[in-house]
């Protein structure tokens, strides 16, 4: 079953929205609720951040009986470090970010918290891709 | 602690959900940053924030929380209103600082998640 969605850069009125939707799926295919939770906290941060980091993107979900796999990929200025945008603390979001609660440097420690796995694909200047899977069963 | 408890308690008033006054709630946490809520389960609990965009709403969705209290005379959009509307939500609104708010709460027997 694949569900894609596209995300506007810098929409915060409807950033979550794909979230909430796969959610919503999820939920009537009666997907264990501790992986639910799992799912859409990663999902919610990551749709959070191409809102407040890129110009646009797409998100594509995968769901099979075995596993969830979602793919974020978004035109936008890339990460030159990933090493230093996995630390806990480091953001470069802007006051328009943080006023809408987020912003703190915790989305990505945050969404790998909550992932079986995580891949991160970026070229500066270009776009990121983030792959992230979630075993079920 | 019934929602309808919590809104005498603060003299508060709910501005959407109404009929949801009955639900339960056992846990509360307060905060302005959604990445700190997004990293704490409180299922059915109650989220306290000066935080009024549809991104408190959206985080309380995500996060299973029951209600969303919106303290320091901060006021629900219409656009966070409509979002709790579609998730069932509600929304309460307070004039008093999330300080004062949760020693009300925390001293009538509202529990804090950590």
């Amino acid at each position: 079953m694949k569900f894609e969605y596209h995300v506007e850069g810098g929409d915060f009125l409807n950033a979550g929205n794909a979230s909430g939707n796969i959610k919503k799926v999820l939920k009537k295919l009666n997907v264990d609720t501790g992986v639910l939770k799992r799912v859409v906290v990663a999902l919610y941060e990551a749709e959070v951040n191409i809102v407040a980091h890129a110009y646009r993107g797409t998100i594509t979900a995968d769901i099979s009986p075995k596993k969830i796999e979602i793919v974020l990929d978004d035109e936008g200025p890339g990460i030159p470090d990933i090493g230093l945008a996995m630390q806990q603390g480091y953001s470069t979001a802007s006051t328009k970010v943080r006023e809408m609660g987020f912003g703190a440097g915790m989305g990505l420690p945050n969404i790998k918290a909550n992932v079986d796995d995580m891949k991160i694909e970026t070229e500066v200047g270009k776009g990121t891709k983030l792959t992230l899977s979630f075993n079920l069963g | 602690m019934k929602i309808s408890e919590i809104v005498k308690l603060l003299d508060a008033k709910v501005v959407c959900g109404e009929e949801f006054a009955d639900r339960e709630i056992e846990r509360a946490f307060a905060s302005d940053l959604m990445s700190d809520v997004l990293t704490t389960p409180f299922d059915n609990g109650i989220l306290i924030t000066g935080l009024a965009n549809p991104q408190s709403v959206r985080t309380a969705d995500m996060m299973d929380v029951s209600a969303i209290l919106l303290a320091r005379r901060k006021k629900a959009t219409e656009e966070m209103i409509s979002l709790a509307k579609e998730n069932d939500a509600v929304i309460i609104e307070c004039p008093l600082s999330v300080f004062h708010i949760s020693g009300i709460l925390y001293s009538h027997g509202l529990q804090p998640v950590y």
